[in-house]
């Protein structure tokens, strides 16, 4: 049996191949004027100044800079990883006004003012911040690539159930949320580990906030 | 240094530092962003470009026409490689389609064009102006569809793809107890962390490549004849490597592609794939199609065991080896595998942790709770009367080490497994239906040659240089680990340099061989410093006792740095293997508890509790080792729940290509995690009487989280991965 569409391409056809692939698909029209207007334009650029990490940066970037490749690429903060660029892993978790956001999703431009931390505001290696230390004590990592955004989402999460922040999983949300391994598990999950090692992490966590796992 | 018979007493045995649960000398870095991964390398040379992967949109075919004008005439485009211009390439040895395609294209998003500009953004926008024209080719895309077409493939790395002992079919059709039953598992996606990444930089004829990379000097001979250039020109270097999972085994486009960029451009380039470029333009595990034949006698004696397997390759590609650990894991005098192979134009199929069993051991050991069900046994029952301590097609050779029974046993008492109900469908917990499951471990142990080259300095400080790599394995500490016992200082007094294709050629890492076969290439170097040590010291080697940084022998004792004290002491050695593993049967062995709840309603499935016991040999970090294990239970459970790459079977791709479509465990999914290694050496494996446990803690993980849905539900699900839906009009009526 022919299925639908096998050798000619139907719209349909098209938007099963992806987003990804449509760029480059066989006999997708891009508007020809579009292309001359890329090509033409000026590079756009911006001014935004914002602290990271304490020391003050002012820079001028093309404004289609994310967050991520501002603190990676401009300013060689190479600590926050990037693990997707589309805000699917947490990898490039930083702390911005007392925040945790996915860097990746948020373009520099945008963040003129603010204050962000880094996992290299967090400690360094011969001083390191208590959740950096629980994480190498726990063994709260394999590869290390995930592990930037696993502690920088850990300090930010404590933060918030400390504030007094719902999740998902808490059941009264009129009483403060505890500090339990479901409730760090579940705010933890947009981090991921492809190692595994969230029973570790688990332990580091519930080590730093001094409860029991 | 060979190693010809089974190790006796030696400086390892001390155990002052082997074998005690160590922190990771490396963790401080990787914790504070401090380790530099290879996209982040912007110290190693200036003026570094950006390139961005063009993939091919369609799976088979070819380029009609390309136009780069638009792409060319881009804001910061420096240059633009393809297929056209890149000059005349080979392909490496170790891949199966090439890694730059065009015209011919062999499989979706294979990359076709490599755009370089002075930024990230401009290599992006510019890329997108690529425009291709292509003339779709037919291909074959659905495993199923094409099984009938598979055939016997060629044997690879000395392993037929049949195997058979006694009278199979004679056997199994006299069995009072027949198993025949089919399973599938689908096509998985390593999906590490890091995308594959390198930076490339030329000067003169010598090429350097910053990358992410398990295996060193394949990757350097690879790129040698993909270039045509002499390997002395190349050096890569890949200290630190955000996961591979045998994703990194192989050099893949960013490197090739930076490295022709860098050439095109006159100038370093850095180029990392993007996230959904990773899953179809690299490797996958295949998916199978198995079926499992088991015969028992009543009383539950194996009689007759089968177990045959399809998968798919592109042309000139393997098989999915599922069948192999059938041949080994247990007792039965009548057997046969097979495996069959068939063309299929999807991405190229190749290894991904524990290749062959982890895949095999999802149908086999499904099998098996099956066949003890029918025997009304309990399925560790059924498993320890079935064990065999000699290879089963070969019954002279015994294996070195073997303690699976003792795996089931210590398990099940720790698990609390006799409070398992062995008719399912009968245990609640609330809303709640709560099952166990269990399922063996078994992978085999394989030694490959290493070398490794050791420094002591006047301080007393001892370097290691090898070009092993750590992918999270942990292999920095051990290395460390086993020096520090050889050479006899603190950990402290310990540098190890790895990843460097300067350095001595490891074993690197991939099939779990890393970790005994790298420390032993750093024993046999030690030995030899030692021995150096002592004659600069003037004393026997036999008699001198290293301990406390000081050398010892008689009344006589040094500062370890005084050997040293007038230029810098060198060793190299590597460690080589005689036919120790052709004499005994080398395998690593364990067993994987698992509970589960069924959401009676709604039928969403939650891991609860997962245990597994090793027994893997010595092992040398405790603390790191058992990550490995948690780390594959968590990959295990993935495979089991919901792990798959969806195949688009008209246009002959994977269609769920990020992380968002293809779903790995995350911290909600997976509990509190619990290993137990038994206490064991093995002597005849190396000087270290190690084993490896990275990819044996994969082996039988998702059969145990299956066969607990089975005893929770009574809904046997055979093809993989289970999802709600396949329970949901199975479930028991909720009263």
């Amino acid at each position: 049996m022919q299925t639908p569409g096998e050798f000619e391409l139907s719209r349909r056809g098209v938007l099963a191949g992806g987003a990804a692939s449509v760029a480059t698909a066989a006999l997708v029209p891009i508007g020809a004027a579009a292309e001359a207007r890329e090509a033409a334009a000026a590079l756009p650029t911006a001014k935004v100044a914002f602290d990271v990490n304490g020391t003050a940066h002012e820079l001028e970037l093309d404004t289609r800079t994310s967050l991520l490749d501002a603190l990676r690429e401009h300013l060689k903060l190479t600590g926050t990883k990037k693990g997707c660029d589309h805000g699917q892993c947490g990898a490039c978790t930083v702390i911005v006004d007392g925040r945790r956001i996915n860097s990746c999703l948020t373009l520099a431009v945008m963040h003129d003012g603010d204050r962000i931390t880094t996992i290299e505001g967090l400690g360094t290696p011969d001083k390191m911040h208590a959740m950096q230390d629980a994480f190498v004590e726990h063994d709260g990592y394999q590869c290390g690539y995930c592990t930037p955004g696993q502690i920088c989402s850990a300090v930010a999460v404590l933060g918030e159930i400390k504030a007094g922040v719902p999740s998902h999983v808490t059941a009264d949300l009129t009483a403060a949320p505890k500090v339990t391994a479901a409730e760090i598990r579940e705010r933890m999950s947009g981090n991921i580990c492809r190692c595994g090692a969230y029973s570790n992490i688990i332990d580091a966590i519930t080590d730093v906030a001094g409860v029991k796992a | 240094m060979k190693f010809e018979t089974p190790a006796t007493t030696n400086p390892i045995d001390q155990l002052k530092v082997i074998g005690k649960p160590t922190r990771r000398i490396d963790g401080p870095l990787k914790t504070t962003g401090t380790a530099p991964y290879a996209y982040e390398r912007h110290d190693v040379a200036a003026n570094q470009a950006y390139g961005y992967v063009v993939g091919s949109a369609i799976a088979k075919g070819r380029i009609a026409s390309m136009n780069l004008d638009a792409a060319k005439a881009a804001p910061g485009v420096l240059a633009i490689v393809t297929a056209a211009n890149a000059g005349k390439l080979a392909k490496g040895d170790f891949n199966t389609a090439k890694l730059l395609g065009g015209p011919e294209i062999d499989h979706y998003h294979q990359a076709i064009a490599l755009v370089v500009a002075e930024s990230f953004e401009q290599a992006r926008a510019a890329a997108s102006l690529v425009r291709v024209e292509y003339t779709r080719g037919k291909g074959a895309y659905d495993l199923a569809a094409a099984m009938g077409t598979a055939i016997k493939p060629q044997a690879s790395f000395g392993t037929e793809p049949d195997s058979g002992i006694g009278n199979f079919a004679a056997a199994f059709a006299e069995a009072p107890v027949q198993l025949d039953a089919r399973y599938t598992t689908p096509d998985h996606s390593h999906a590490m962390m890091e995308p594959h990444a390198s930076i490339a930089a030329w000067e003169g004829d010598k090429l350097t490549v910053w990358t992410s990379n398990q295996m060193i000097a394949w990757s350097v001979g690879d790129m040698a004849k993909t270039l045509g250039i002499p390997k002395e020109n190349i050096r890569f270097d890949s200290p630190y490597i955000g996961g591979g999972f045998g994703g990194k085994l192989f050099n893949r486009a960013d490197a090739l592609l930076a490295v022709l960029g860098a050439k095109a451009a006159g100038r370093p380039v850095k180029v990392a794939l993007t996230r959904p470029l990773m899953i179809n333009n690299t490797t996958h595990r295949p998916a199978t199609i198995q079926r499992v034949r088991l015969g028992a006698t009543a009383d539950g004696k194996l009689t007759a065991v089968g177990h045959e397997s399809w998968s798919g390759d592109l042309p000139g590609g393997g098989p999915e080896t599922a069948v192999g650990q059938t041949r080994l894991l247990y007792a039965g005098e009548n057997r046969m595998t097979a495996m069959r192979l068939a063309v299929l134009d999807l991405p190229e199929g190749n290894a991904m942790r524990a290749p062959g069993e982890a895949p095999g051991l999802m149908a086999l050991e499904i099998a098996v709770d099956e066949m003890a069900e029918k025997l009304a046994m309990d399925p560790v029952a059924f498993r320890v009367l079935n064990d065999t301590q000699v290879d089963p097609e070969k019954p002279s050779r015994p294996f070195s080490q073997r303690r699976l029974n003792e795996c089931m046993e210590t398990g099940a008492e720790r698990f609390g497994w006799s409070k398992r109900n062995p008719k399912p469908g009968l245990t609640r917990d609330g809303r709640w239906l709560v099952g166990m499951g269990v399922a063996a471990a078994f992978r085999n142990n394989l030694n490959g040659p290493s070398a490794a080259r050791v420094r002591l300095d006047k301080s007393g400080i001892v370097t290691v240089e090898t070009d092993m790599t750590d992918i999270g394995t942990g292999t920095y500490t051990i290395i460390a680990q086993t020096a520090a016992e050889m050479m006899g200082v603190p950990l402290d007094k310990v540098v190890v340099k790895l990843g460097d294709s300067a350095f001595p050629v490891s074993a690197g890492s991939g099939g779990q061989w890393g970790a005994n076969s790298s420390t032993a290439g750093v024993y046999a170097a030690c030995v030899k410093l030692r021995e150096a040590v002592a004659q600069k010291l003037g004393i026997n080697a036999a008699d001198a006792v290293f301990a406390d940084s000081k050398v010892k022998a008689g009344r006589r004792s040094a500062p370890l740095g005084d050997a040293a004290a007038d230029g810098e002491l060198v060793a190299e050695d590597m460690m080589e293997y005689g036919d120790l593993a052709e004499k005994y049967q080398q395998s690593t062995f364990g067993a994987h508890f698992c509970e589960v709840g069924v959401d009676a309603m709604t039928g969403e499935i939650r891991v609860r509790r997962m245990l597994a016991v090793c027994a893997a040999g010595r092992i040398l970090n405790p603390k790191s080792a058992r990550s490995q294990v948690i780390g594959a239970m968590t990959m295990g459970a993935g495979a089991a729940l919901m792990e798959e790459l969806a195949v688009d079977k008209r246009f002959g791709f994977f269609v769920n290509h990020d992380l968002a479509g293809y779903e790995v465990p995350v911290h909600a999914d997976i509990p509190h995690q619990e290993v137990i290694f038994l206490d064991e050496t093995d002597p005849t494996t190396s000087p270290m009487k190690a084993k490896g446990v990275g990819e044996l803690g994969i082996c039988g993980v998702a059969a145990a989280v299956a066969n607990a849905i089975y005893n929770a539900t009574g809904v046997r699900v055979r093809d993989y991965p289970i999802t709600l839906d396949k329970l949901l009009d199975k479930l028991p009526d909720i009263a």
